[in-house]
């Protein structure tokens, strides 16, 4: 069964520091939401506003708001995790200090596994790296374990680096994993969505799920705005805009304006501190929407 | 096509070779690295050519240029064999642990008509090129004075055994982190005249530096205050930042956002007002063919690849400019008084930096 996206989807860069425009606001962020209560007070204010679904790296701190989520289940009988992995800072920091094979043993199970698979520094075989992928994928789902996770995906920066190096079949494995293992769809999150749909339609990865800056400015849009309008409606996929503001460079009525005209992107994920930040979002997006299908209105 | 190989797999090796192998121009036509699980791993699944013997891989197979990001203390030796093979060569940095190989090796590259480049990077990011812009047009008025920080959350305990957390083998704060807001000044100021109050100090490792302060001096008065950590948990990333004073105003810059106070008697430069003017990354940088951490990750290997293509030996990051940054780094570790013989012991290659 395909899973019906909302129209908006609540993001959590705001939560964890992460501001593509300015240190100082992403400070401010971080200092805000040290505490998780801070950052569940907004959860609920989305949640009340008629937000479902949460799209979330795999931080430490959302295995925090999953606890909570998990002591409340009436509360939260409508909220849905879309996860993000890895939180590529986490291994980053850990190849740099121990290398590929000590990162990898510190965030794999100590069950033996490991060194049977990296006996005598061999490499590995076919069948190992599947297992690998799906093994990491597994351990950072951990943390949603009873919890509805409809749609599970993979970071920019991990697709853009695979899109790079064209190691395609990673993500038939992954959205393979995905599928069998959580009944999730896969999204893959990109910088290149061009590129990237070229390689998932190589693979067999049908009418994926994709999620992409896409702003009226081409902030961020490798490939160009009419690389991403041609990509788009050539390959069939589900697009999730994000960065639609670009980072705060385009005003709120007129980013979501453009986004209602593009009759090819399904969904928005956008992030708000506030429960007036999020209410506006939403009246903005249905009056832009509500604009577009009666009237055909260019901005 | 420019026939490319990438030497050194690590963290920035694969990002560099994910881009270069999205490059239209670029044939990436061969590998190389010690680890035999990640040079099988990426031969099997990509259809890279992969070599673990990089004076075997020169020799076998036909190239144009090389990207060399091998642990730093590898890395002369490896340029003076690319350069032995007339390839053009972008190398990672800091480039040369020694001052006089790096100068050597820019010379070398020059007379060859071999693009020397080195992975400075900040020197792509769009808010620093600004800065240079501003400063070289006179708009802050004579600078006076610069503060140039870099903090990031590299080593938080004690632990490591990596070369980054070795001195001896290129890494530490200094080389690793300080190199980079020392290349901008270098940059935006040329080099120092003279270091003092050096202070390259442990915090958690036991071989390196991970906290790095300065003061250098440079011609008609203009000094420098440099404040690096890498030991730092309150920042999410490494956050490289530069403000400078000057006799019109003051600019704050960092990768992200530019911040540019000009005093009132003065004329503002285009497109910025007196008082306060905030420009953004979203307003500065060009879009890139593929993005992976940065924009400024590709800029810098387009670059390199455009200038291979017209032979311009003249890039901002050529290996004559990364001299010069090897230069001042040399010249802080000589002003830094002597550790505590406990922190530093047995590190011949130190003491001999020493002099």
């Amino acid at each position: 069964m395909v899973h019906h996206l909302d129209r908006l989807i609540f993001g959590d860069n705001q939560f964890f520091g992460v501001n593509h425009m300015s240190e100082e606001k992403a400070r401010a962020g971080a200092i805000r939401f040290q505490e998780t209560r801070a950052i569940m007070d907004v959860l609920d204010a989305a949640l009340e506003e008629g937000l479902r679904s949460f799209m979330c790296t795999t931080h430490d701190r959302v295995a925090d708001i999953c606890a909570v989520v998990r002591a409340n289940p009436s509360k939260y009988a409508q909220l849905q995790f879309y996860p993000c992995m890895p939180y590529a800072h986490k291994y980053a920091n850990a190849v740099t200090e121990d290398g590929y094979l000590g990162a990898l043993k510190r965030f794999l199970p100590d069950d033996g596994l490991l060194g049977t698979l990296f006996r005598g520094g061999k490499a590995l075989a076919t069948g190992q790296i599947e297992g690998l992928i799906t093994l990491l994928v597994d351990m950072e789902m951990k943390m949603f374990a009873g919890l509805p996770t409809p749609v599970v995906f993979l970071q920019n920066v991990v697709v853009d680096l695979l899109l790079g190096l064209k190691f395609k079949h990673a993500f038939r494995i992954f959205a393979d994993h995905v599928r069998a293992k959580y009944g999730a769809e896969p999204g893959f999150i990109t910088m290149n969505l061009p590129m990237l749909l070229d390689q998932l339609a190589g693979q067999g990865v049908n009418n994926p799920i994709v999620c992409a800056n896409m702003n009226m400015i081409g902030f961020r849009m490798s490939g160009g705005l009419e690389g991403y309008r041609a990509a788009l409606a050539t390959h069939r996929c589900r697009a999730i805009a994000m960065s639609v503001y670009a980072s705060g460079a385009i005003p709120a009525v007129d980013a979501l304006a453009w986004v209602a005209q593009q009759t090819n992107i399904e969904a928005v994920v956008f992030g708000a501190s506030s429960r007036a930040n999020i209410r506006n979002t939403i009246e903005l997006m249905s009056v832009a929407d509500k604009a577009h299908h009666e009237f055909g209105l260019a901005a | 096509m420019v026939r490319v190989a990438v030497v050194g797999l690590g963290k920035m090796g694969l990002s560099h070779l994910a881009m270069l192998n999205a490059h239209r121009d670029v044939e990436v036509a061969a590998v190389c690295d010690s680890s035999k699980f990640i040079l099988q791993g990426l031969a099997k699944y990509t259809g890279l050519v992969a070599y673990s013997d990089y004076a075997a891989m020169l020799r076998a197979v036909p190239l144009d240029a090389v990207l060399i990001a091998t642990p730093s203390a590898a890395h002369s030796a490896m340029v003076e064999a690319a350069l032995d093979a007339r390839l053009h060569v972008f190398c990672e940095k800091p480039f040369c642990l020694s001052p006089a190989t790096a100068v050597a090796l820019a010379a070398r590259a020059a007379d060859q008509s071999c693009v020397g480049q080195v992975g400075y990077h900040n020197r792509y990011v769009a808010s620093f090129a600004e800065a240079k812009r501003l400063v070289d047009a006179g708009a802050l008025g004579s600078v006076h004075h610069v503060l140039a920080e870099a903090y990031g959350p590299v080593v938080l305990k004690p632990k490591g055994s990596s070369w980054r957390t070795q001195r001896v083998e290129g890494g530490g704060c200094l080389y690793d982190y300080a190199a980079h807001p020392l290349n901008l000044v270098n940059w935006l100021f040329g080099e120092p005249q003279m270091a003092s109050g050096v202070v390259l100090n442990p915090i958690y490792s036991s071989n390196s530096d991970d906290e790095v302060y300065a003061t250098l001096h440079f011609e008609r008065g203009v000094s420098a205050q440099i404040s690096v950590n890498w030991s730092d948990p309150s920042v999410r990333k490494m956050t490289t930042r530069l403000t400078i004073w000057g006799s019109a105003g003051k600019l704050t810059v960092d990768r992200q956002e530019l911040q540019l106070f000009i005093r009132d008697e003065v004329i503002s430069p285009a497109g910025y007002r007196n008082g306060w003017s905030t420009l953004y990354t979203t307003e500065l940088t060009a879009e890139v063919d593929f993005y992976l951490r940065g924009e400024e990750y590709s800029a810098q290997l387009w670059a390199w690849i455009a200038a291979i293509n017209s032979r311009d030996l003249g890039g901002r990051n050529s290996f004559a400019a990364a001299a010069a940054t090897d230069r001042t780094l040399d010249m802080l570790v000589r002003a830094a008084p002597a550790q505590p013989v406990a922190q530093h012991a047995g590190s011949p290659l130190l003491n001999r930096m020493r002099g």
